[in-house]
């Protein structure tokens, strides 16, 4: 596959396996991510789309014994390479998680959380509200932006989320199955967004929800887990062609839902 | 607006990262504190106190001379003081856990109970002292008693058995309650012969280090016995007594060097129980986990 | 086999069941008598003492001296020598204490942790009498090295020994409120690249302040109510002093000071010491209270 390391290609794995301790996670991952584009990682639970997903932007070195091989290119760049600060990676490489996570504080400074550790030297108030804007959840909060981010629904918190997350600009968001903790109504909202917000970023979307990214995602990584092997990649390409004629027999047993 | 670039953000990456050390730096420094000091007290304590650590120290009476002074009065008192505050605090500490994680109905008056526990665990140990002067010493016309020190160290220390109990209580699985009552055995046969066994453990560990705490504390014991000069062995619960951390006081308050070096050497043996029990302790805890986690 | 024939009849025993609880019962009523006997105790005999010293006179008079003659019995000096000892031990205690808990839970990989935590737990055990030795004979012959006029009795090395003394107990609050921060916000902050030193300080401790003030009341709390360290190094002059330097004494000390005399039950002096008592456990039981109070309102975040 190393022949889809095209010029626009945000970010390319090659060989990545990834262990927890002994136990192997992730086998020889290759694949190519492209800009402005929405690639889903979809498999059943376990087959490590998650772990892959945290590789994109080193929040695996948080677990002290997970140990990644292989190579992940940023830009081209060596993503663990010895000169690069993940700190550093972590602010243009953004990432919502599964269940939405913001911090005890008001609207106003969750979005602006990031905008102060990286240093903005621009207007927050600004800033705060473009993103939100851009979230699509401006109208819902500009009128109470210093209450408390807990009072919030549950679709709204996930959005207020991607706001944070798009406050600082990065080039790549990481989204680990951004809707799996809300109601049908704020899952499509979610959806709706992240749609809109590839004209600006590249998305990495993990998923549990196949009809999520048929709906969603430009191309579709389908990864499976044996116990021999670990979490590995089975085929990668684009939604439709997963969706109405995998090449891999197993990648159709599962969209058709022969196993999960 | 256009994407990151560097003019409207100023990272920083470099001094943030310095600040980080500096702060990593700093907290190293902050435990340090701690642990040196523990380290500092302990060498000061064998370098003052450990020639003066011999037999006829552990077998003598306090006297004058600090050449022929010994803690054995001290010793025996508080092994008596021990035994007695455990025989008062650990059954009632258990029957209160019992009560209150497997009987206690949600109402009014357990509210007061766990705030008023919760409360009693802050009360200062002297004010304790009070209490069993008061109530005690002159209202239940005990005395100044090895049994007045004992029932006022057990009040002291109900709180923290209570509060270990609970857990080891709380620790138990549900399930295997639930097996033992569909097997049907009745409510005080579950506590019996599931909970207590399940608890013990847990229980034993809390008892013991609750102890030990009893067995430091100087405050409310000198507020019942006062500062007596005790050259005799009690030999039943009514006699006067002392105990090791008065005797440690006792000396450390005389300006001679002699006694301070007396005291550290009651200091060596206070903390050598002292450590001993907390080992224990340990020892019990880690055997229980290991054997839970299988 | 017929196992079931051969179980005994099984009467219904109600009575060993509710005799049981009502056991059990009993057992916590204690506790609750524990609380009332404080009161008891010290409400009935601080009431003769305010039979013969105004209230007012107790709480606002700025001389205390009960058995040397002229009496006074102004109680304001034995608070400020209380409230400067635990401010010194605040000063040691709250910041190095909160960094301790920062790198337990935030830095500390788990080997570190599992060495660090039994330290700290022994720091707590160490009995105070031994705290007050150490304040003694070390503490002080080394700051006296610094500050020669120095007493030998002094506030400032009772009100350090004691911070020491109470670090493991900011620490291990802190730790627990800290560690109760939902782990996703860790990582939400990491995701937005911030340093491990801005995800302690910006998200984790904001989330657990709460916890964290509640630890700082209850230390102050217990260094108030703590004996014999203060008795031991802090001297047994009454005095209304902020001098470091000067040999005060504490409302604890005064307490222990008396009853080594065994005070003759009843009489006016044996009285004073459940005045002072009450007045301290009105003190800490307030702080006890609110820091229990910040506590619960913490809780209520997640």
């Amino acid at each position: 596959m190393n022949n889809m390391t095209s010029p626009k290609s945000v970010l390319n794995t090659s060989q990545l396996s990834v262990y927890y301790g002994s136990f192997l996670a992730l086998k020889n991952v290759d694949m190519a991510i492209q800009a402005n584009e929405v690639t889903a990682l979809i498999g059943p639970s376990g087959c490590g789309k998650s772990t892959l997903l945290r590789c994109f932007n080193r929040m695996n070195d948080l677990i002290p014994d997970a140990v990644v091989e292989g190579k992940v290119l940023f830009n081209g760049k060596d993503l663990y390479g010895s000169e690069i600060n993940p700190t550093e990676i972590r602010s243009r490489i953004g990432m919502v998680f599964q269940k939405p996570n913001p911090f005890p504080k008001s609207i106003f400074d969750n979005v602006a959380f990031g905008l102060k550790v990286n240093g903005y030297t621009g207007k927050m108030d600004e800033a705060v509200e473009w993103a939100l804007r851009q979230a699509a959840l401006w109208d819902e909060v500009s009128d109470r932006l210093k209450k408390s981010a807990l009072t919030l629904s549950g679709g709204q918190q996930q959005r207020l989320c991607i706001a944070r997350a798009i406050a600082v600009q990065p080039e790549v968001i990481l989204m680990d199955e951004p809707a799996s903790a809300l109601d049908p109504i704020a899952t499509l909202a979610i959806e709706e967004l992240i749609r809109e917000l590839k004209q600006l970023y590249t998305i990495v979307i993990v998923t549990h929800n196949m009809q999520q990214a048929a709906r969603v995602a430009d191309k579709t990584a389908f990864l499976m887990v044996d116990d021999a092997r670990g979490g590995y990649l089975v085929e990668y390409d684009a939604t439709s062609k997963i969706f109405t004629n995998p090449s891999d027999s197993r990648t159709e047993a599962y969209i058709t839902g022969r196993f999960s | 607006m256009s994407l990151q670039s560097n003019k409207i953000f100023n990272s920083h990456l470099r001094s943030r990262a310095i600040r980080g050390m500096v702060f990593y730096g700093i907290c190293l420094v902050c435990v340090c504190i701690g642990i040196a000091a523990l380290g500092t007290l302990l060498v000061q304590v064998v370098s003052d106190g450990w020639s003066w650590l011999t037999w006829h120290f552990l077998s003598d009476y306090p006297s004058r001379h600090p050449e022929e002074a010994g803690m054995m009065s001290a010793i025996f008192g508080t092994l008596w003081v021990m035994a007695m505050t455990g025989i008062f605090a650990v059954p009632v500490g258990i029957g209160s856990a019992m009560f209150l994680e497997e009987y206690a109905p949600k109402n009014k008056l357990m509210q007061i109970v766990e705030i008023n526990l919760a409360n009693l665990a802050g009360v200062p140990s002297i004010v304790y002292g009070l209490l069993g002067l008061a109530v005690f010493v002159y209202w239940m016309n005990i005395g100044r008693t090895a049994l007045a020190g004992s029932l006022t160290l057990a009040l002291l220390v109900l709180p923290v058995i209570i509060l270990a109990s609970r857990e080891a209580v709380r620790a138990v699985p549900n399930a295997h309650r639930e097996a033992a009552y569909a097997l049907g055995a009745d409510k005080w046969q579950v506590i019996r012969m599931v909970v207590f066994p399940g608890a013990f453990p847990g229980i034993l560990t809390g008892s013991i280090l609750a102890l030990s705490r009893a067995i430091g504390e100087a405050a409310p014991v000198i507020a019942i016995s006062a500062l007596v000069y005790i050259t005799f062995i009690p030999t039943s619960p009514m006699d006067r007594f002392t105990v090791m951390p008065i005797q440690i006081y006792n000396w450390v308050s005389r300006p001679q060097e002699e006694f301070q070096n007396l005291a550290a050497a009651g200091i060596i043996v206070l903390l050598v129980v002292l450590l001993s029990m907390n080992a224990l302790a340990i020892f019990l805890r880690n055997k229980y986990q290991t054997k839970s986690d299988e | 086999m017929k196992i079931r024939e051969s179980f005994p009849e099984r009467a219904e025993n109600p009575i060993s069941g509710t005799i049981v609880k009502y056991l059990f019962f009993l057992c916590v009523l204690i506790s609750l008598l524990t609380t009332a006997g404080i009161l008891y105790s010290l409400l009935s005999q601080a009431i003769g003492f305010f039979f013969e010293v105004p209230l007012i006179d107790f709480l606002t008079g700025t001389r205390w001296a009960p058995i040397l003659k002229p009496q006074a019995y102004g109680v304001l000096p034995l608070v400020c020598g209380t409230l400067l000892v635990a401010a010194i031990a605040a000063v040691v205690a709250l910041p190095v204490g909160l960094a301790t808990a920062i790198f337990l839970s935030e830095y500390a990989p788990d080997k570190i942790r599992r060495i660090l935590k039994p330290l700290l737990e022994i720091l707590a055990g160490v009995p105070t009498v031994v705290y007050g030795y150490f304040a003694l004979t070390f503490v002080t012959p080394q700051l006296q090295k610094l500050v020669p006029d120095m007493l030998v009795f002094n506030a400032l090395s009772a009100g350090l020994v004691m911070g020491i003394m109470i670090i493991p107990m900011v620490s291990s609050l802190s730790e627990d409120a800290m560690l109760a921060v939902p782990r996703s916000l860790r990582y939400a902050a990491y995701a937005l690249g911030s340093t491990r030193l801005e995800v302690s300080l910006k998200v984790v401790v904001p989330a657990a302040l709460s916890g964290i003030i509640a630890s700082f009341i209850i230390a102050v709390s217990r260094a108030i109510g703590e004996t014999m360290l203060v008795t031991l190094a802090a001297g047994a002059t009454p005095r209304m002093t902020f001098n470091v330097f000067d040999s005060i004494q504490t409302m604890t000390a005064y307490i222990v000071q008396l009853s080594l005399g065994e005070a003759p039950h009843g009489s006016l002096e044996y009285n004073t010491i459940f005045a002072v008592g009450l007045l301290l456990f009105v003190m800490t039981l307030i702080m006890n209270v609110i820091g229990h109070l910040v506590v619960r309102r913490w809780r209520e975040v997640y």
